[in-house]
């Protein structure tokens, strides 16, 4: 039987604010447990919420950038379930009516065609505290400093056919969340997280299969491991003739697998009812214009931009724009090179990228800064150096060796430009090998590479390419 | 409107509230007056009328995204029943 | 000094006649002398008291003294005091010393009013006579056998024996003005949101409402001066100017109309109750009021109503105490359940849990529509009826109560009996309204309250209406025998 794969992703982002969505507690990552834990976080009694107005701009931010409605009217209720990590025996959150709802992000599969995946809501909502297994025989000890957090949980709809298009979907809404500058999207911190609600139905089979959850997923790796093994076990369920269970599930990614969640055995009542301490969200049409003006250049216009502005492919346009970091990089070091956009693309997704990759840090992070790395491209497009000199330059940039023109003038790399000294050392190489210069004249012209690197390695590569091909054929062709 | 007492056992549990057996007769009977009582209700017709969380029409104040909380652990954990290392501790929980 | 009115008070420290420590002093010795039988107080803070009156005095000495400054208060058990005890009538917080002042804790200290200690009161409020409280029932002062009312019976038996010349109270569905009234005293509830609920422990969110109790309307208006205003840690603090309540109470009543609901004066209504209804309108007609005939014909369905929406959201507001950061934990629990359901089996009394259960089955998968918005939808329904009542008339007028202080342990096995006693206070609260109630006669030697419901944030008129009345007659300066 053939299988049809059916994911739906809920996605928590951490909302960038220096207060709680309900308190004046900081919400620094770090502390010592419980010291950022106010009053209002403990859920002490007699203690009352008021909202951040900060993550309401963020939400509207959110939801405009993802062609939602952004609700003119949103109310918080309470979601009730007892757990230590949560102090009030219930949640703040969004149920009926969320701030944002009903939008799309486009994502861009391997074969470079784009698939539309529906947003069904964004809501906004406090996070729990955390619990902590080590240290305590028998107990757990419980730590609220996270404890009313603003969450943003954004529900996609079960648009999503395999792992790869979870983990895409779940690129572009890290993406996203941080060129919108609304979330760090730091997933160690536990900033950006997920879950997945994955089922299987025979190919052809209009109706969804019975779907599990698998709980906080903090790693894109992670998402598409869970994912698979989840959709195998699925599979083997209903192969070997048994059924799959609605139930909630935790990835262990020692074990790389998925089980059932103890604490969450229970069928759970949550009693949503809108709680009674905050007041519906009204948000005019002012406002949400006003928020519309902050918002930056999105990924979309952005890609566009560089393809028409700097004459890129689309690839390397979607690689270029997959986050605001790279873009910004990618521009800045095209201005310092003085315009050399497509050049810059090469280098930024090539020789740059893959340092980054090897060395595991972020592009924020690179040895090489955007305005270094724009003055070496200059060098290249001025002819100072040649593509292949130029990274020999980027590798001693990379040691710390100073800017492109200091380890150009430092090594001595400076190309050989001048048409007299090439066509001496062209010469030289014809008379030391009179063989290959009798057999190309003969009709084997593909010998030419033969003399084009015989020349490169007399200048160790500094000799100007064009140059010394034009030369080359000259002389020989000439006699 | 009758509330037997499995349901009563369900309620008490969702709630978490001990409630032992003798208890558990007492509240069925008078939760099912309260809800024969609350009955009533059915009888209104209330379609299309908003129902009305607040007595007051207005909407949601917002406060400006300022830290105006300090450290108070030392005075907050005195109240607290069991607490080790600035945590508070429960019975170990199995995920 | 005792019977003296709170601008007597003000007036004698000022002048110097006696200063607040000697005051504070004379309080507590009543207390000590007469609360063993009416249990009213659960704390007294008798050196913080002492400490605070001294601190007054000075202030008073330096000239910068307020209508409250180094007056004595109860304060019912409720509000969050700082280092002190904020029990809530229930064992569960017994050991609960709050670490935080309650917005309404905080105004009264700086107004330089002086905490004589914390009033005894249902458990979380929860309750109609005082008799659902761990520490046990309040007793009536003008009949020990029978109940104060609830939930805040120990606030306003304490003010009727005088004990302190005023307090504090909350109300929920009556929890003023029923005490008030079965206890002989002026209480109010003012307009919901204009008092901050920030630090008064929850019971249900979108009824609760703290007022004043006190032997007058003028006293009750200076109190609900301190503690009216907006506060920016309640999203639902009214954020709006609070008005000067001492300043219109002479106004003159010529003019005014009084609407009487039909609803209020049915066949429920003790007889006896009903004629000193028509004594005190009457006293009004002489006033100057004219009297209407109004309906509010959904009334009758407030008792229900509130039976689900205010459980509904208690359910969901006691979920806090769980034995985990405060208040009673069970010894050796076996495991995360059992510290649960253990801490809060032990830790809650009966009618506590019954409101939980009530709460939680309302809102629970399949019954939400049925029980909670059902009962929202026709909550408004009562609010339009009184939005319409006051298109025509200036104040509403009606008994408090239905029947005159009852016996303890009379209602207590039957709840929706004993909920039916709040049967005309209850559909203020859905509403938000602000409610008065005032002492109008004695029935076999118990009070009788007449209650005043005025329009959206006109408390200011209600104490002007029950001023003039008390400038007219005397049954607010009636004292129970033995604490005169």
């Amino acid at each position: 039987m053939e299988w049809e794969v059916v994911i739906g992703l809920e996605i928590h982002a951490q909302l960038s604010t220096t207060s709680k969505i309900f308190s004046g507690a900081s919400t620094a990552y770090g502390a010592e447990p419980n010291t950022q834990a106010c009053a209002v976080d403990l859920g002490l009694p007699g203690v009352l919420p008021v909202l951040n107005e900060k993550v309401v701009e963020l939400a509207a931010r959110f939801g405009l950038a993802t062609h939602s409605t952004v609700a003119k009217r949103s109310v918080f209720a309470r979601k009730n379930y007892f757990y230590p990590d949560l102090p009030k025996g219930y949640q703040i959150s969004q149920f009926e009516l969320p701030i944002v709802h009903e939008g799309y992000i486009d994502i861009d599969l391997d074969d470079d065609t784009t698939r539309r995946i529906g947003i069904t809501r964004a809501h906004l909502e406090e996070d729990a505290g955390k619990s902590l297994h080590e240290g305590f025989v028998g107990e757990t000890g419980i730590d609220l400093n996270r404890a009313g957090t603003p969450l943003l949980e954004i529900v996609s709809e079960p648009d999503m056919r395999s792992a790869k298009q979870a983990v895409a979907y779940m690129k572009k809404i890290h993406a996203l969340v941080r060129y919108l500058d609304i979330c760090d999207g730091n997933m160690q911190e536990g900033s950006f997280r997920c879950d997945a609600n994955v089922s299987i139905r025979p190919k052809g089979q209009k109706e969804f299969g019975t779907r599990t959850e698998i709980k906080n997923i903090n790693s894109f790796r992670f998402v598409e491991r869970a994912i698979n093994f989840e959709v195998e076990r699925q599979i083997d369920v209903i192969e070997g003739g048994g059924k799959i269970v609605q139930e909630t599930r935790l990835y262990d990614s020692d074990r790389d697998e998925t089980r059932p969640m103890r604490s969450k055995e229970e069928a759970n009542d949550y009693r949503y009812f809108p709680d009674p301490d905050l007041l519906p969200v009204i948000l005019d049409d002012d406002f949400i214009e006003s928020v519309r003006k902050t918002l930056p250049e999105l990924p979309e216009a952005k890609r566009e931009r560089f393809i028409s502005e700097y004459g890129l492919s689309h690839r390397d346009a979607v690689v270029l724009t997959s986050s605001r970091e790279m873009a910004d990089y990618f521009e800045r070091a095209t201005e310092t090179s003085g315009g050399e956009g497509k050049l810059a693309a090469n280098w930024v997704s090539g020789e740059l990228s893959g340092l980054l990759n090897r060395e595991g840090i972020d592009i924020d992070a690179s040895p090489v800064t955007a305005e270094q790395l724009g003055g070496l491209l200059k060098r290249i497009s001025d002819n100072t150096i040649s593509g292949k000199i130029a990274k020999q330059v980027f590798e001693a940039m990379c040691q710390g060796e100073g800017d492109a023109d200091t380890v150009i003038e430092k090594k001595g790399l400076k190309q050989i430009t001048d048409s007299g000294a090439i066509e001496k050392l062209v010469r030289e190489v014809l008379d030391r090998n009179p063989k290959q210069v009798e057999q190309y004249r003969g009709g084997q012209e593909k010998l030419l590479g033969f003399f084009v690197g015989q020349v490169m390695k007399a200048t160790q590569g500094k000799a100007n390419p064009g140059e010394v091909n034009k030369i080359l054929k000259q002389l020989l062709s000439g006699d | 409107m009758s509330l037997d007492q499995d349901t009563i056992r369900r309620i008490a549990h969702l709630a978490r509230l001990g409630v032992d057996e003798a208890e558990n007769a007492t509240y069925a009977r008078s939760l099912s007056d309260i809800f024969a009582f609350v009955e009533q209700l059915n009888a209104v017709d209330t379609t299309g009328i908003e129902p009305m969380a607040h007595p007051l029409d207005a909407s949601q104040r917002l406060r400006p995204d300022v830290v105006t909380e300090t450290n108070r652990r030392e005075q907050f954990q005195k109240v607290a029943p069991r607490v080790d290392s600035g945590l508070y501790l429960v019975p170990r929980v199995i995920e | 000094m005792h019977q003296k009115s709170l601008s007597e008070l003000a007036a004698g420290l000022r002048a110097g006649e006696f200063t607040s420590e000697s005051l504070t002093s004379h309080f507590l010795d009543r207390i000590k002398r007469l609360d063993g039988e009416l249990n009213s107080v659960v704390t007294l803070t008798e050196a913080q008291a002492l400490q605070a009156a001294r601190e007054a005095d000075q202030r008073i000495a330096a000239g910068n003294a307020g209508p409250l400054t180094g007056i004595p208060f109860l304060h019912k058990d409720i509000f969050c005091t700082e280092g002190i005890r904020t029990s809530c009538g229930s064992r569960m917080l017994d050991n609960f010393e709050a670490p935080y002042d309650a917005t309404v804790s905080e105004k009264l200290k700086q107004a330089g009013a002086v905490m004589l200690g914390k009033t005894n009161m249902d458990e979380f409020a929860m309750g109609s006579s005082n008799e659902t409280s761990f520490y046990g029932p309040v007793k009536n002062p003008w009949d020990r056998e029978r109940v104060p009312g609830g939930s805040s019976g120990g606030s306003a038996a304490a003010v009727a024996a005088r004990l302190a010349p005023i307090a504090t109270g909350t109300d929920t569905g009556g929890s003023i003005r029923q005490p008030a009234a079965l206890c002989g005293i002026t209480g109010l509830k003012p307009t919901y949101g204009r008092v901050s609920r920030y630090g008064m422990i929850a019971f249900a969110s979108s009824l609760d409402q703290g007022g004043p109790f006190a032997g007058s309307a003028a006293d009750a208006a200076v109190l609900l001066q301190a503690m009216a205003g907006f506060d920016p840690r309640d999203s639902t603090s009214l954020d709006r100017p609070v008005d000067d309540y001492t300043a219109g109470l002479e106004q003159d009543l010529d003019g005014l109309v009084i609407g009487l609901p039909k609803e209020f004066f049915d066949e429920g209504l003790d007889t006896e109750v009903r004629a000193v209804m028509e004594a005190a309108v009457d006293e009004y007609r002489k006033l100057g009021a004219t009297v209407k005939e109004i309906s509010l014909p959904n009334s009758g369905l407030s008792v229900p109503v509130y039976y689900v929406v205010a459980p509904a959201e208690c359910s969901s507001n006691l979920s806090r105490m769980d034995g985990v950061r405060f208040g009673h934990r069970c010894e050796n629990p076996k495991d995360l359940d059992d510290l649960y359901t253990r801490s809060r089996g032990e830790g809650f009394g009966a009618e506590v849990k019954r409101r939980i259960m009530i709460g939680t089955y309302a809102l629970s998968a399949g019954y939400y529509d049925a029980y909670y918005l059902k009962a929202q939808q026709i909550r408004r329904l009562i609010r339009d009826d009184f939005v319409k009542a006051f298109e025509d008339v200036d104040v509403i007028m009606g008994p408090t109560s239905p029947t005159t202080a009852f016996k303890l342990g009379e209602k207590a096995d039957d709840p929706v009996t004993m909920y039916l006693s709040d049967i005309y206070t209850i559909a203020v609260n859905l509403a938000g309204l602000p409610g008065m109630s005032i002492p109008a006669g004695l029935v076999n030697g118990l009070p009788v309250g007449l209650q005043l419901i005025g329009n959206y944030f006109e408390e200011g008129r209600l104490l002007n209406v029950a001023h003039r009345y008390q400038q007219v007659t005397d049954w607010h300066t009636q004292r129970p025998a033995g604490y005169a």
